[in-house]
């Protein structure tokens, strides 16, 4: 009986700790880095050993918290219009046959224009400041957004808008209590696909045009071949991307406790 | 010129036809249902049977003919009809509880008491213990119980149902069938229930509808003259081998129903 115990509590306790096999991973990829960097003949300037960069990112820490604030403000703010532009226009073209026809298949196809050369383009016409910089933001991360939020809210099952009619619904009735909750998980999707484009779109516009920003700095540090503060400024923005990645991730947790992504990971551990 | 209802029929389908294009779905379809009645139609595939369900509830247009519900004419969605689907289109967003109350928010009935009545009616199907629980919580069984209640929340003098136990196992949808007869009973609500199945319509109904296949048309009406309320026995008795005989041989002189032996 009481081996049975113990044997049940021990499995417990090994299924309750989850081993971090990421972060081992991680650890283990530094360390061969580290390695490879002191004791082989590569220059300090093309392989910085992680511990140089570390010692780089204390040397510049408040240089990169405010060039943090720059990129922050304008993947904060490009986001949040992409995000007003695009579920909007996306229920237009979910609502309008007119809008269908022919807003949402050049939508579509622009797909294929790589955002990242318009950049230059956008800078010309907008200057330097932070409207480029936003515009490109918003242009990148706007299309997952719209697409998700198309394909979300058509994929409301027939019936489903048979029984709101039968329920005598208005149509904001049946957008608001049936089309919108049934569109989020597809909508959820598309802000974190949005919230990773938008890191890129922003250092792509600092690398076009800048006096501003974690891209500006990469660049500076750059063309000083200063790959150490490279890699500084680059965790900086990896640290941006994955918290931003993480409260999507939050707020959809928070906002579809039912749906399958969320019920799945949390039902694992 | 005033509607004066021939019979006391609570449903009067005249001439009804619909087509979708060049398709002809329902041909000629005459129907009269009584108030309470028990009403079931069974008929092979893709004969129009949701197509009839749809032109009753006012969500289709029909091409031809009249249809009637308490002597007024159909020709927009109809609110006082309960409405149960083969998938309970349940909203995963919200509680059974809630879901149930669906009905009640759309419509702006007060809150408190259309609560109490989904209390009641989750009781009647043994689910006053699962209010709270989420759809993914729930067997299938479970989750077309729901269903049912939220489609009897508004007390609706209709209820129609298509294939409401299809994706049933055998013996959930026995359960599910007594559970229903008793709440029509208490209820007195009248049923237009479409099924595949030629015992459960025997077995529910006061008068089983069978369809011929496209375009679908009315073949045989037969009435039902078994006892109530039913009892699962008595789908063993004489009488009920009768009548599922009969609808038998009629899907069979219609070529739905072949048998290897007769070629
Ligand atoms: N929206 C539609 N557009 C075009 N054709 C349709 C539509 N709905 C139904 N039909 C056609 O009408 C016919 C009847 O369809 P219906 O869904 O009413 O059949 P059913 O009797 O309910 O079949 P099942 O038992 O398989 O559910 C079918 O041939 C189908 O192809
Ligand atoms: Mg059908």
């Amino acid at each position: 009986m009481t081996s049975i115990n113990a044997a049940s509590i021990k499995q417990n306790i090994f299924y309750n700790f989850r081993v971090p096999y990421a972060l081992i991973t991680l650890v283990a990829l530094v360390a061969i880095w580290e390695m490879t960097a002191k004791l082989s003949d590569v220059p300090a300037y093309m392989l910085p050993a992680p511990s140089d960069i570390m010692v780089a990112m204390q040397s510049m820490w408040g240089l990169l918290f405010i060039h943090s604030g720059i990129t922050l403000a304008e993947i904060g703010i490009g986001f949040v219009l992409a995000t007003l532009i695009g579920v909007p226009l996306a229920t237009l073209i979910t609502y309008s046959h007119v809008f269908d026809r022919a807003v949402y298949p050049l939508i579509v196809g622009s797909q294929t224009i790589p955002k990242v050369a318009i950049a230059p383009l956008l800078l010309a016409g907008f200057g330097y400041g932070l409207a480029p910089k936003v515009a490109i933001v918003t242009l990148i991360a706007f299309f997952p957004i719209v697409i998700n939020t198309v394909v979300g809210l058509r994929s409301v099952p027939a019936e489903m808008l048979h029984l709101a009619r039968s329920m005598g619904a208005t149509p904001l009735q049946a957008f608001w209590k049936f089309r919108l909750p049934q569109a989020l998980p597809s909508i959820f999707a598309g802000l974190k696909l949005a919230s990773v484009l938008a890191v890129i779109g922003a250092v792509v516009a600092e690398f076009v045009g800048a006096n501003g920003g974690l891209g500006y700095i990469i660049m500076i540090a750059g063309s000083n071949f200063r790959m150490d503060q490279q890699f500084a400024a680059i965790i900086f923005l990896s640290a941006i991307g994955m918290v931003f990645f993480w409260l999507i991730g939050l707020a959809e947790r928070a906002m579809l406790p039912w749906h399958i992504s969320v019920r799945s990971a949390s039902e694992k551990n | 010129m005033l509607h004066t209802p021939d019979t006391d029929s609570f449903i009067s389908i005249k001439h009804v036809s619909k087509s979708f294009g060049p398709v002809q779905a329902l041909s000629d379809i005459g129907l009269d249902i009584k108030s309470g009645e028990f009403v079931s139609i069974v008929g092979p595939s893709g004969c129009g049977k949701s197509t009839l369900l749809m032109l009753l509830s006012g969500l289709m247009k029909r091409t031809g003919g009249d249809i009637r519900v308490g002597g007024q004419m159909v020709d927009s969605p109809r609110s006082d009809i309960g409405i149960v689907f083969q998938r309970d289109v349940l909203m995963e967003w919200r509680s059974a509880l809630r879901n149930v109350l669906l009905q009640a928010e759309v419509r702006g009935m007060p809150m408190g008491p259309a609560a109490a009545r989904a209390r009641e009616l989750l009781k009647m199907v043994s689910l006053d213990a699962f209010e709270n629980a989420y759809p993914h919580q729930l067997s299938g069984g479970m989750r077309q119980r729901v269903s049912i209640c939220r489609a009897l929340l508004h007390k609706p003098p209709l209820l129609v149902m298509d294939e409401p136990f299809g994706a049933l196992d055998a013996l959930t949808r026995d359960q599910m069938q007594l559970d229903l007869l008793r709440i029509c009973r208490e209820t007195h609500t009248t049923v237009l229930f479409i099924t595949h199945s030629i015992s459960e319509a025997i077995f529910l109904s006061d008068r089983v509808v069978v369809m011929s296949p496209r375009p679908g048309r009315i073949e045989r009406i037969i009435d039902i003259d078994l006892p109530r309320p039913r009892r699962l026995s008595i789908r063993e008795s004489r009488e009920f081998a009768t009548y599922s005989d009969e609808v038998t041989q009629i899907f069979k002189s219609l070529g739905v129903l072949r048998e290897g032996d007769d070629e």
